[in-house]
């Protein structure tokens, strides 16, 4: 055996671990690191950097554009996560029954996933134009007024709601399908029996029976929501007047716009701790002693 | 309610929801091919009055569209064969070898999906300057390969394979490389495919990473270049939605030839990249 070439089965695994190691520790862990400190100083990137303690977060969360941002987001996530599920559950269910064409229904709920949250942005912004979208002509066929879809606070985030959900939920759909597959056909033809009606089988059967999967599809859209910013950036570019600002354009544009990456990292640090609160309620509840 | 008249019932419910769900692209695709005057006529047409493929060559002409569509190809395809090879790598050996602290680097590893890009893009873009990769397709290929996702999906994958076939195989002499290459690879293949659809798919249609390191529009990626001619004061909605209709394509392609291991994908990873 030509020893030299071969690997031991000591070192075997971390000849096959290196280079996602690597990877792992230069352009994940150590910027997290040096995001946290970062988060301790002032600094535009070029200059000295000076430290200033809790000062950051101090400025955070007595900043009114911090807890706009903030508050936007949650009250975004508040109101599409629950449309997501409710939407990814509707298709889930109707799909799950013995019907034509699954594969071609399927394929179109599930397509807006695969097309970048650019393009979802970019087509939304041509459908409600305010003047030469096709969604205004339809309300005027319709005999409504047209809106002003994209000028308007309220209308504006409206939008920014519906393009996500129409974006997110054909995924979810997925695994609420998978879901549903996993319950056990003798249940509910013991209902039948039982002369259960159809929305007695749903709440009394499918719905707690499901509930794993919607505990974890309510943890990752919350998570996706959260992260959202390409979607509006080429959607409403975070306006009208900040209007559809999410925390992530906001820390975005600290950083590298006003390039105060001090508090930008801060501000970073405050959105890892929401994230990672939901992200280990999804660990405990997705592989619970698995691993 | 009768059968027939509650399966009607239900198509007609489908067909409509797959018609709000199909119409905002189908609007587009239509709408790239209409001339510019026709395309804010009022009212507007649904069906292009007389298609034209206009907006295609200038997005290529005037946009220079394949240079961005041929970055978006290069980092894609090399970022994904990169991310396939480590990820299958890194499952295989917390799969089947026995090592100090295995269990605690992979909960490591798990542990950083709460360390998405949009959590470090500050430290990120340091990091990417001190290793020169700043304004280098490089700094959006390598370090996206790696993911925690691709790492736990090569890992279930891998558990079901019987420690006997390995254990055969040492008996037969074979070196831990061989088994590896010989062995472990040409049976990867399922694994492998969907490895490729994900992580072609995130590179492809990923804004995050080229907005942070890209800086010259020459290279510039399909997204990218989206995302910013979109952003400009007056928008050239002609050949932008030529370019998002041609940047559809190789998502399609995937997607029709892949469909049966996506949805699979899917629900054995549930989580994202």
């Amino acid at each position: 055996m030509k020893k030299s070439k071969d690997w031991g089965i000591k070192i075997a695994p971390w000849v096959l671990l290196a280079p996602n190691l690597i990877i792992f520790a230069v352009f994940i862990v150590w910027p997290a690191i040096m995001g946290f400190t970062y988060s301790f100083y002032k600094w535009d990137g070029l200059g000295e950097k000076v430290f200033i303690g809790f000062n950051n977060y101090v400025k955070a969360f007595g900043s009114a554009e911090f807890w706009g941002a903030f508050g936007r987001t949650a009250a975004y996530a508040l109101i599409s996560v629950p449309l997501i599920m409710a939407a990814a559950l509707l298709l889930a269910n109707l799909l799950v029954k013995d019907i034509k064409l699954k594969g071609f229904f399927r394929a179109s709920f599930y397509w807006p996933k695969m097309i970048s949250f650019i393009i979802v942005g970019l087509s939304f912004r041509f459908l409600f134009g305010d003047s030469f979208g096709v969604i205004n002509y339809i309300l005027e066929v319709l005999g409504f007024k047209s809106v002003a879809w994209l000028t308007d606070s309220f209308f504006a985030q409206l939008v920014v709601i519906l393009a996500t959900v129409w974006s997110m939920a054909g995924y979810y759909m997925v695994m609420f399908i998978s879901g549903l597959q996993s319950i056990p056909e003798s249940y509910y033809e013991a209902s039948q029996v039982d002369g259960a009606t159809s929305a007695q089988r749903f709440f009394l059967i499918t719905l707690p029976l499901l509930k794993p999967t919607t505990f974890l599809v309510l943890i990752l859209s919350i998570i996706d929501v959260f992260k959202a910013y390409p979607l509006i950036k080429a959607l409403t570019g975070g306006g009208p007047a900040s209007s559809t600002k999410m925390i992530v354009q906001y820390i975005y544009e600290e950083g590298f716009t006003k390039s105060n990456l001090g508090y930008a990292s801060a501000l970073s640090m405050i959105l890892l701790v929401v994230l990672a609160i939901f992200t280990g309620i999804q660990f405990k509840i997705n592989r619970g002693g698995e691993i | 309610m009768g059968n027939a008249v509650k399966k009607t019932f239900l198509y007609c419910i489908l067909a409509l929801l797959t018609l709000t769900f199909l119409f905002p692209i189908i609007w587009v695709m239509l709408s790239a091919f209409k001339k510019s005057s026709e395309l804010f006529s009022w009212p507007p047409s649904f069906f292009p009055r007389t298609p034209t493929l206009d907006n295609f060559i200038a997005a290529f002409n005037k946009g220079d569209f394949g240079r961005y569509f041929y970055n978006s190809a290069v980092v894609s395809v090399s970022s994904t064969i990169l991310a396939i090879i480590i990820n299958t790598m890194a499952g295989f050996a917390f799969a089947k070898y026995k090592f100090k602290f295995r269990d605690a680097i992979f909960i490591g590893f798990l542990a950083t999906l709460m360390l998405p890009l949009e959590v470090i893009m500050i430290p990120i873009f340091q990091v990417i300057k001190r290793f020169s990769m700043y304004n280098s397709l490089l700094g959006i290929i390598i370090p996206p390969a790696a993911t925690p996702t691709g790492v736990f999906l090569a890992r279930q994958y891998f558990l079901s394979i019987p420690d006997e076939l390995l254990e055969a195989a040492r008996i037969d002499g074979a070196s831990e490389r061989r088994i590896f290459v010989q062995l472990i690879l040409p049976n990867a293949k399922p694994l492998m495919s969907v490895l490729f659809i994900f992580s072609f798919m995130w590179r492809w249609n990923d804004y995050m990473w080229p907005l942070l390191v890209i800086r010259d529009m020459d290279k510039y990626t399909v997204q990218l270049a989206l995302a910013n001619f979109s952003g400009q004061f007056s928008v050239d909605w002609s050949s932008l939605l030529a370019m998002a209709v041609i940047s559809m394509i190789p998502m399609l392609v995937v997607f029709l030839i892949f469909q049966k291991q996506f949805v699979k994908g899917m629900v054995v990873s549930g989580m994202k990249e």
